[in-house]
Formats: structure tokens, C-alpha cells, sequence
């Protein structure tokens, strides 16, 4: 089991993150790609979520919405920006509520704006230690944009 | 001018801690290269042929006397004694020493300075106008949206990791002199039928590999919804923009893929969702935002003072200054003066501390302490009052300021080359030098009239060789540096790119050419007609014949 942080705090991650498109899903709680998990999902016997590609369609994912525990988005590259706007889509205009999971190339110097955006859980890269990366969540005190974690512009707010 | 909030000041503070770190866990091995370039790039940190390189941000261009003696003190401290000015109106310091770096932003946050994304993929320095807020020609004063686009461009959490670059320009003026028919986003702030002010928006512009045109995707943008408006562009930019292929990732090219009409569908979906959502500006954001930018305490002074017509009679170089340096002013009684940074064996652009200084010291007695970059890389003094122009000319003089040559041949936008910088197939300094020997008969340039020249060190084209009148790029042939030419570019109103004339030259051939492609301009000229006039309408093949004649 590997640490991840999860609403601020680094946890064992109870999940497990499948990479390969396979139906052979051991016993537990999984995390597989979008096209198994939609194809699957209903003869597994814990619970399952499903990874996005940056490049995904979220518009087969948006009936299941309601019923996720997790979602997970893919980045392939820490320089890959496209995550940030699926999870920014998926909570602000698609009202997803349940965890969003940065996983792939997640480090240290990008968890701030992950966090504005909407995920709340990141597999910080194995080679990593989540607890050093964890302080990066308080990189900055306050930010100018709306984001999902600030409802009102700093323009509305500083005078 | 804007000024820095609570607010404001932290945030910079906090990315100067978060870059003081991420360079100690770099040099500490913690951060391998590969992952500290795209960190340090966003701040503006190259690693260049010599040192690095740290670009400044000038936010659209404006700075004051005070930012401008701190600039100095850094060129003194942490430099070799000077900076540069570059073509998107920042500033660049050549020889820092990566250690130093931090230490050099800290410095910059006491002015309310940063290079906060002045590199890397993602949206950089906004630029605009360099005569915004005192240009005769104003419409509408960009600064206000200017500054609004850069709160929201800086450290926006979704658009950290773009693509490619992408670079913004607004104008609000009749000619446009923030080229933004050539910007990824090019905002034109204009007012409709109804008196409502907006913005005309152009996307998909740009120099570089592929120079392309912009294209309009929105005719009348409303203010209040600007930011929407970008974070709808931004947004589809971010999600389908080429990732693959990093000569095809700029905005431009999935523009092309989509065609215009079907990119601007695109963009106006996303938008419907964004529109009216809580970064709509209200009129008081707006009005906030303009309160900085108001006139300074101008006073009311009688038009041609006899301290101004008695210099004219008196001094002919003086009056030449005057029309080459100087530009009409909104306010009667004012001019605003550029100062040359193009003297003949100076590299375009570079200003020594001591000269950073003197600017800073005429800034304040003549005017109100503000300075602009502008981006054909000079500096200017926006509010010069005419009886003070004989003393601020006698002092620029001095100083180095004051070669006539604003506009001319002998004004080049030159980027730094091989000389410095790493991608460069060719040197361009010493080509710019050798135009600028070639022409230093102030009569015949001056009797050449307005040429925009533009010289880039390699097809990544910072020196805008594609919208010069004269474009030169540098090459490489087989291991070594050619020059190939361009002709019939043009920035402002009228944008269009250069064609090449043909087989590329040998830099000793550079001023030869020259001559003779300017020879064909004054055999053919109709009266009064510019350099650019003459090729539109002659066309590129007069101009061929005479610089590939066989010699017999
Ligand atoms: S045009 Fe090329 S050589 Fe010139 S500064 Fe840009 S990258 Fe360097």
C-alpha cells in the first residue's frame, strides 16, 4: 500500500490504481481506465472508479456522476496542463462531488494549482516523498482568479 | 500608474519563496533538470550560451524612475553593469548567477517587480501601446484592461501548462502599435454603435516558424465579460491545442485545424457555461482599475513656448530630433520623447546601470517619474513639457539618447543572436552594427524615410523579421551563419508578413545588399511615398533583379 495525500493529509491510499486495460480485477477497491471501467463496473465485487486520459470524453461519465466515490485524471507529463481544465469541468459545471485524484506525474511544485482546481487527493510520484510535497499545498496564501476553491475574484474582494 | 495592494505583494512574495526553494532543491540534486527548466522558465530563467539569463517582466510596458534605479542597482550588483531591453517590452539581464537569482527577485518585489511567467508555456507579459494613455491617436486607454489581464493571467492555476506560449496585446488607439494582428490574442479596445466599450478580438497570430495573420473571432466583445471571454479561449486552447509536436502547439495551428468559424463556435460553447459567472467585471472593477491610469497633474501651457522655436532657429539637429524623437501628446503644451537605444555600435536594446540612472533622473525632471518600454526597443518619457525638450535633448545627447533615427533604417529591432543566446544560427548584433555603419549619413536616412528593419537571430523570429519593412533572418548553411532576407512586412494597421527575395547572403554582403534594395526604392519612388509603399506597389521583382544582377 502507498502513501498519497488526501484532504491534507498524507494516508495509506486504499485503492488500487490498475494502468492496463484488463477485466481481471483482483478483490479490492480499483481504479481502472475509463472504457474498462464503463464496460465492467457492475460485476466487481468492491468498489471500482475510473482513471481519465487527459484527452478523455467525460460526456459517457456524466450519468454516473452522482454515484462516484473517485475520480482519477492521468497526467502522462507534470507539463501536461489538460487535467486542470477536466477537473475544473467536472466540478464546476458538471457538479462532481466525490474525490478527484491527481495521478501519473504528480510533484511538489504543481499540488497548489491542482488543489485550486478541484482535486483533493494526489498520488505524489512514488520516487517522492508525499509528506515533504505536502507543504506545497500552502504555496500561496490567495490567488487572483475564480477557481473551485475561490468562489469571487480578488477583484471583489480587496476593496 | 497600478500599484501594488496587500494582496499583490504577497503573492509575489510567496513565488519568490516557492522559487528560492525550488532552486535549492535543484542545486541540492532534489529536482533533476529536466523537471527545475519548466519551474525556472516560468520565472523567466534561461540558460544561455554564457550564463543564465534572467527576463524581467515590464507589466504592458510601464515602470517608474524608482523600478527603474532598482533595475540598475541589479545590473551594477548581480550583472555586468547592464540589461536589455527586449521586443515584448521586458528587460533581460544577461550574467546572473543562478544562486543569485532568488536574491535578485526579492530585490524586484520591493519595487513590485517579478518575472513571473516571462518564459515557459503560459500566458506571458501582456504588451500594448508604448504611447498608451498620451498618444494623440488614443481612442480608448488599454492600461486599465491591460492590468486587468495581467491579474488574471498571473499564476492562473488552469493555464499553467499550456501547450506552447501565448502572448496577448491590446491597443486602443487608431494606428496600432501593439501588433496584435500577430499576438495569440489580440484585443483591439474599441466602442460600438451604442457607445459600449469592448473589444474586437483576434486570435491566432503569431511570428515564429509559421508567421500567420490573426484572425477575428469576435467583433464586439462588451467589456465586462473580457475575462470569461479568455478563460472560454484559454480553456479550448489548453484542452485541444497540439501537445505532440511543440513547432505546431501554438494557438495558431489548432486555429487553422478547426478554421476560424469553427474554432470561434468552440470557444463561444465554453463560453455560454463562463459568461455572467463571478469574473464578470462590474462597472466599479472597471471604473477601480482605471483610477490608476488617470491623467497626471498636467499643467496648462501655452503651445511652441519660445524656449522651443528659439532652440529651433538656432540648432537644425535639434529640430531634426524633434521630428524624429518626439511625438504629439493629448495634452497641449507636451510631447512625449523617445530615447534611442540604437546608437551605431551599441547592441539594439542594451543600456548600461549609469544610463539606467540618467533615464531615471530625466524621468523626474522632466515628467512624473514614469518611463515605458516600448517595443521596437526603445525607452520613453511620456510627458515631456515642450519648453523643457532643447534641455531633455542637450542631456540626451549626453547620455547617448538622442540619435535621430526613431522610425529610420538605422532603428532596428535586433534580437540578442548568437551572440548570446543558445538557438541562434547566426549573430545579429554585428549585422545590425554593419546596416547602422553603412547608414550613419544623417541626410540620406533621413532622406530614406520611415523603414522598419527587424533582424532575428533564427527562425524562433524574437526580433519580428517577419513584419519588418526589411526583414533579416540568420541561417545556417552547413555549419555556417547566412542571412536571408525579407521584403513587404509590416506591423500596425495594415499587418502583413515579409516574402524572401531569394538565396540567402554571407554577412559581409549584408550592407551591399542594402544598398541596393535601397537603391531601387529611391529610382522608383513616387513623391512622398515610404519604403513600404513603394514595394506594395512595385512588388518584390524590381528589388530581385537588382540584388541577384550577374556582374559582368
Ligand atoms: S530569434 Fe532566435 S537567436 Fe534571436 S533571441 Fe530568439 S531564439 Fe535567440
Amino acid at each position: 500500500m502507498r502513501n498519497i495525500i488526501k484532504n491534507g493529509q498524507v494516508t495509506a491510499d486504499e485503492w488500487l490504481l490498475l494502468r492496463e486495460e484488463s477485466h481481471l480485477w483482483p478483490a479490492q477497491d480499483v481504479i481502472v481506465p475509463l472504457e474498462v471501467w464503463l464496460s465492467a463496473r457492475l460485476a466487481h465485487s468492491h468498489r471500482s472508479a475510473p482513471w481519465l486520459a487527459p484527452d478523455a470524453d467525460i460526456a459517457t461519465l456524466l450519468p454516473h456522476l452522482a454515484d462516484l466515490p473517485l475520480i482519477a485524471i492521468d497526467f502522462p507529463a507534470f507539463t501536461d496542463g489538460r487535467g486542470y481544465s477536466l477537473a475544473r469541468l467536472l466540478r464546476e459545471r458538471y457538479g462532481y462531488a466525490g474525490e478527484l485524484r491527481a495521478i501519473g506525474d504528480v510533484l511538489q511544485d504543481q499540488l497548489y494549482y491542482l488543489h485550486q482546481t478541484g482535486f483533493d487527493s494526489f498520488a505524489v510520484r512514488e520516487d517522492r516523498d508525499a509528506t515533504q510535497a505536502l507543504a506545497a499545498l500552502q504555496d500561496f496564501s490567495d490567488g487572483y482568479q475564480v477557481t473551485w476553491r475561490r468562489a469571487e475574484p480578488l477583484f471583489k474582494r480587496v476593496f | 500608474m497600478y500599484r501594488y495592494n496587500e494582496v499583490d505583494a504577497r503573492i509575489v512574495g510567496e513565488r519568490v519563496a516557492q522559487f528560492r526553494d525550488q532552486t535549492r532543491r535543484f542545486l541540492a540534486g532534489e529536482l533533476s533538470e529536466e523537471e527545475f527548466r519548466p519551474l525556472r522558465l516560468m520565472n523567466g530563467l534561461y540558460i544561455q550560451r554564457h550564463a543564465p539569463m534572467l527576463r524581467v517582466a515590464i507589466p504592458y510596458g510601464h515602470f517608474s524612475s524608482h523600478q527603474m534605479r532598482k533595475l540598475a542597482h541589479i545590473a551594477r550588483t548581480y550583472d555586468k553593469g547592464y540589461a536589455h531591453f527586449t521586443t515584448r517590452q521586458n528587460v533581460q539581464f544577461n550574467w546572473p548567477a543562478l544562486e543569485n537569482v532568488p536574491d535578485i527577485l526579492a530585490e524586484l518585489a520591493d519595487v513590485e517587480m517579478h518575472a513571473i511567467q516571462t518564459s515557459g508555456n503560459c500566458v506571458r507579459n501582456t504588451t500594448t501601446d508604448a504611447f498608451a494613455g498620451v498618444a494623440a491617436d488614443e481612442l480608448l486607454d488599454p492600461r486599465p484592461w491591460c492590468e486587468i489581464i495581467r491579474q488574471w493571467s498571473t499564476l492562473h492555476p488552469e493555464f499553467a501548462y499550456l501547450p506552447r506560449k501565448f502572448k496577448i496585446a491590446v491597443s486602443g488607439s487608431l494606428e496600432d502599435r501593439a501588433a496584435t494582428w500577430v499576438h495569440d490574442i489580440g484585443l483591439q479596445v474599441v466602442r460600438n454603435a451604442d457607445g459600449e466599450v469592448g473589444f474586437r478580438v483576434l486570435v491566432g497570430g503569431g511570428l515564429g516558424r509559421t508567421p500567420v495573420i490573426g484572425e477575428q473571432v469576435r467583433e464586439f466583445l462588451p467589456g465586462e465579460h473580457l475575462l470569461t471571454y479568455l478563460d472560454a479561449v484559454l480553456r479550448v486552447y489548453n484542452r485541444f491545442g497540439r501537445r505532440d509536436n511543440k513547432y505546431k502547439a501554438r494557438i495558431k495551428i489548432l486555429v487553422k485545424a478547426m478554421t476560424v468559424e469553427g474554432f470561434a463556435a468552440k470557444v463561444e460553447d465554453e463560453w455560454q457555461h463562463l459568461k455572467d459567472g463571478a469574473a464578470t467585471l462590474r462597472a466599479q472593477d472597471i471604473a477601480h482599475f482605471a483610477s490608476f491610469f488617470t491623467a497626471p497633474a498636467y499643467e496648462v501651457l501655452p503651445p511652441h513656448p519660445v524656449e522651443l522655436t528659439a532652440a529651433m532657429d538656432a540648432q537644425p539637429a535639434f529640430v531634426r530630433w524633434l521630428e524624429r524623437n518626439t511625438r504629439a501628446h493629448r495634452q497641449p503644451g507636451y510631447r512625449a520623447v523617445v530615447l534611442s537605444l540604437k546608437k551605431t555600435g551599441v547592441p539594439p536594446g542594451d543600456i548600461t546601470a549609469e544610463q539606467m540612472d540618467a533615464v531615471a533622473g530625466m524621468a523626474e525632471r522632466f515628467g512624473f517619474g514614469e518611463i515605458r518600454a516600448a517595443h521596437e526597443q526603445n525607452l520613453i518619457l511620456p510627458d515631456v513639457r515642450e519648453q523643457d525638450l532643447f534641455a531633455l535633448w542637450t542631456l540626451a545627447r549626453e547620455w547617448g539618447f538622442a540619435t535621430p533615427n526613431i522610425g529610420l533604417l538605422t532603428d532596428m529591432i535586433c534580437c540578442p543572436g548568437g551572440d548570446f543566446c543558445g538557438l541562434a544560427n547566426a549573430k545579429s548584433i554585428p549585422v545590425a552594427e554593419a546596416i547602422q555603419r553603412r547608414f550613419d549619413d544623417l541626410d540620406y536616412l533621413h532622406d530614406l524615410g520611415e523603414i522598419d528593419c527587424n533582424l532575428s537571430g533564427c527562425i524562433n523570429a524574437c526580433g519580428h523579421h517577419h513584419i519588418g519593412h526589411i526583414g533579416i533572418l540568420g541561417v545556417d548553411k552547413n555549419g555556417e551563419e547566412w542571412y536571408q532576407i525579407t521584403l513587404g512586412g509590416s506591423q500596425g494597421n495594415l499587418a502583413s508578413l515579409g516574402k524572401v527575395i531569394g538565396p540567402s547572403f554571407a554577412q559581409a554582403d549584408i550592407p551591399e545588399v542594402f544598398e541596393k534594395i535601397l537603391g531601387v526604392y529611391i529610382a522608383r519612388r513616387q513623391a512622398g511615398e515610404r519604403f513600404i509603399e513603394t514595394v506594395r506597389r512595385i512588388g518584390l521583382v524590381p528589388f530581385k533583379e537588382s540584388v541577384y544582377a550577374q556582374h559582368h
